[in-house]
């Protein structure tokens, strides 16, 4: 690919101060050039989301991250509100809603529990694309293309170390998206993000 | 003396402060220097502007050191005093010990007899009190563990030199005038008349030292703040001023009567008010003038070097401050080891302190009195002694410059978690009915305050519910600095009269740029003049209040409460946004009301929209209408 892609990092973390792999994954890559940082909570405490200036923002980048820790198997509560006041009928979807066509999509979080939990048989009794599928078809309708999502788990039993190396791999994975320089066969046939790290990205 | 005479000796003494302090603080000599300096140029040996009447001055500029440490007692509460016994004690008497043997042994080896030998080697181990804590003060080194301990040590100093001016008679060795009684008693200030309680036995003399004691710390305690509470209340600036001197003049008299340090009880007596409402403006009060009286004392001891006795035995006089200076160097040093300091903050320490003091010359001329020494021994030393006071500044300038960056580790000096200079980050300025609600929300948040407030019944009041309020007006420089504005990161301005408000903003701008300010406004018209004035961070009184009445009402009648509640705050933005447009034009008296009535018109277009199935973006949203016209998507996921 030639031109960079520009990439809209949403953060959202309605205790910040007290997350640590979030706070984490955030303090990697928010000054990575070519990444536009914004943190919802700080820029809306009150949930009152300025959609304009919400729009302008996604309609000067190229790839929209969302990154959140895993609340109740969904989004924290702010990033709902920002995509119902956000992703307008006419605006985001719709007959005339093309505003976000051919923009990607890419979900980044962190659970608390391992990966065994989510599975069929786990205690969660679904797996995490499945929990995440409002997330990917809402993208799809809006025209989006969704990435295989980038997952940090078992983030309590983490060692300091252990989540700076989540952390490196977050950052190398961002900026080759943002150069383009991960193979599209393989991006679209990995279930996780993450799973792409090995052998393409050095 | 004539009143002309005084005019004109306050005149060269102001002059030559003016002109050379300056200079030295440029140079980066520091303002300690920079008085020597002016003390010399102007004294008899240089100019000959001022004559033997300096030596007079030099006492009387000794109450600058008084003054001093009652500002350091105001910083240093008694529970924080208490934790410092153990290096007062250990390694302020070490200090006093050694250097005092040290000495003694020299002037033994130097063929002196023993007692005179002993007296200089006691007098000679005490350090500057006035050139220290200044130096310190100045190059922000006080808080460092280096200054810490140097302070420990000038304390125990202060307290030592009471039971060495008691000793300094019996060490007489027979010759001489003792026992005339025109000995100078009470450390700093000579001069006075004999105290009556030399006439007491010694047990007689230690029951009125302690009462002495105890009536300053009773005092301080249960009577000065009722007192000042009652001068507050006249709002009389002068008076307050005049309360404050004689506090402090009143102490030193009382203790110098009873033949103890004024420095020290003017030091208990400040460490009693330390946790008083009134210890900022106290501090904002004596500070100018214990800077002045500090100055004229730097500027009387240069005058009062005897250059002529210098000259007649420059070998000798130089020796022996090279021998002084190195002496109580090297003790400095090994005990700064010894008690575990690093070797930066040890070598700090050490060359802050390896001079001998303006107690000296008190203690010198007491001991020619009482026949300890003789002329001849007392007067090279008591130029040795002005010389190495006036060394220390360029001792300190040689290891910050030259020794620190060759030898020194450059360790991080840590900051003990309440040390005597603790700062707040946030400073209130206005405490009733808005500023309290201010300071208890972000104190409930962890976030220490410095609360100021001018009126001194509300301060009583709000001390007895436990808060930590001081009385001051924070539209003065001195109490704005006095309250930590030098570090501190906010000001929040929470007054109720539009004119004080304005005063504080322009006093803060003026002298601390570093704070950020959040004002409170009256209103509209005030706001305007606030944001005009350049502050960022404007709150109009009543706004909030205002509002939250209309929401209630608006759900009284009926309307639903999350969309009462958005349209408020969609109002607040617009008027905000409205406020800061119309602060521009209001000079303009047609274009603003122009203006302003057509922003009226656009909120209230706008809010009433919002009601009405609504145009504005993020009603789309709940909107479903547009959504049904779109045939293709009737059947959205999230809108049905």
């Amino acid at each position: 690919m030639s031109t960079q892609q520009r990439i809209l990092l949403l953060f959202a973390h309605p205790a910040s101060q007290r997350s640590r792999a979030n706070a984490r994954l955030a303090r990697e890559v928010r000054e990575l050039p070519g990444l536009t940082f914004h943190d919802l909570y700080e820029a809306y405490p009150d949930f009152d989301v300025d959609v304009e200036r919400e729009q302008e923002l996604l309609a000067a980048h190229d790839l929209v991250v969302v990154q959140h820790p895993l609340f109740w198997y969904s989004t924290p509560a702010l990033v709902k509100e920002w995509e119902d006041l956000v992703l307008q009928h006419g605006w985001a979807y719709g007959t005339d809603g093309t505003a976000l066509q051919g923009k990607r999509w890419l979900t980044a979080i962190t659970t608390g529990g391992g990966p065994e939990g989510y599975r069929e048989e786990g205690i969660h009794r679904h797996t995490l694309r499945q929990f995440l599928a409002p997330l990917e078809q809402t993208a799809l309708l809006c025209g989006m293309e969704y990435l295989p999502p980038f997952v940090v788990q078992r983030t309590h039993a983490l060692s300091d170390d252990e989540l700076s190396a989540h952390a490196a791999e977050y950052r190398r994975l961002l900026e080759a998206l943002r150069d383009g320089s991960l193979d599209d066969e393989r991006l679209r046939a990995a279930s996780y993000l993450n799973e792409l790290l090995d052998g393409e990205v050095s | 003396m004539h009143g002309e005479a005084v005019f004109f000796q306050a005149f060269i003494y102001l002059l030559a402060a003016v002109i050379s302090v300056p200079i030295s603080k440029r140079l980066g000599f520091g303002s300690v220097l920079g008085y020597l300096v002016a003390g010399v140029a102007i004294g008899p040996f240089c100019l000959r502007l001022v004559g033997d009447e300096g030596q007079d001055v030099l006492h009387f500029a000794e109450f600058g050191v008084v003054m001093m440490l009652f500002v350091v007692g105001l910083e240093l509460q008694p529970s924080l005093l208490w934790r410092m016994r153990g290096p007062i004690l250990g390694l302020g008497g070490l200090q006093v010990g050694v250097t005092a043997a040290v000495v003694t042994g020299i002037g033994l080896g130097l063929g002196l007899e023993w007692r005179p030998a002993l007296a200089i080697g006691l007098i000679l181990a005490l350090s500057s009190t006035a050139i220290v804590l200044q130096t310190l003060d100045e190059k922000g080194l006080l808080k460092t563990e280096a200054g810490q301990s140097s302070f420990s040590v000038l304390l125990f100093q202060d307290i030592a030199v009471i039971p060495i001016i008691a000793l300094l008679p019996l060490l007489a060795s027979g010759h001489g005038a003792s026992g005339d009684g025109h000995g100078a008693h009470g450390g700093h200030d000579a001069g006075h008349g004999p105290s009556f309680v030399e006439q007491l036995p010694g047990w007689g003399h230690a029951l009125v030292v302690l009462g002495a004691i105890a009536l300053v710390i009773l005092a301080g305690r249960y009577l000065v703040r009722p007192l000042f509470r009652i001068v507050a209340g006249t709002q009389l600036r002068e008076v307050f001023t005049c309360a404050a001197l004689l506090l402090v003049i009143g102490i030193a008299l009382l203790m110098t009567k009873v033949g103890l340090s004024p420095a020290l009880g003017t030091f208990l007596a400040g460490v009693m008010l330390a946790s008083s409402e009134y210890r900022h403006e106290l501090e904002a009060e004596i500070e100018p003038f214990k800077g002045l009286m500090l100055g004229l004392f730097f500027i009387s001891v240069g005058a009062s070097i005897d250059f002529a006795l210098i000259a007649e035995k420059p070998g000798l006089i130089a020796a022996l401050t090279v021998v002084l200076v190195v002496v109580k160097l090297l003790v400095l040093f090994v005990l700064s080891r010894r008690f575990g300091m690093g070797l930066d903050q040890g070598l700090l320490f050490s060359f802050a302190l390896a001079q001998s003091g303006e107690f000296c010359f008190v203690l010198f001329s007491h001991a020619a009195q009482h026949g300890v020494l003789e002329a001849g021994v007392s007067s090279p030393l008591v130029a040795v002694v002005a010389l190495s006071m006036a060394l220390t500044p360029l001792l300190m300038l040689l290891n910050e410059r030259v020794i620190q960056p060759r030898f020194g580790t450059k360790e991080v000096v840590e900051r003990e978690a309440d040390d005597m200079h603790e700062r707040n980050p946030v400073i209130i300025a206005g405490f009733g009915r808005f500023g309290h609600v201010v300071g208890r929300l972000l104190s409930a948040n962890g976030v220490r305050c410095t609360v100021l407030d001018t009126d001194s019944d509300q301060v009583d009041l709000l001390r007895r519910l436990g808060l930590e309020v001081y009385y001051g007006d924070a539209s003065r420089a001195d109490l704005l600095h006095a309250a930590g504005a030098d570090e501190a990161e906010l000001l929040i301005v929470a007054v109720d009269s539009v004119e004080k408000t304005s005063a504080i903003v322009e006093c803060a701008q003026h002298h601390f740029p570093n704070l950020r300010i959040l004002a409170r406004a009256e209103g509209r018209l005030h706001a305007y003049e606030l944001l005009d004035a350049g502050v960022e961070h404007v709150y109009r009184e009543t706004l909030d209040t205002s509002l939250t009445l209309g929401v209630d009402a608006l759900k009284l009648l009926g309307f639903s409460a999350h969309q009462v509640q958005r349209s408020a705050r969609a109002f607040r933005r617009h008027d905000e946004a409205s406020l800061r447009e119309l602060a521009g034009l209001r000079h303009d008296r047609q274009s603003y009301i122009c203006r302003a009535r057509e922003r009226i018109r656009l909120v209230e277009e706008q809010l009433r929209q919002d009601f009405e199935g609504s145009d504005r973006r993020e009603d789309r949203a709940w909107d479903v209408s547009s959504l049904s016209r779109d045939e293709g998507l009737g059947a959205a996921p999230t809108k049905t």
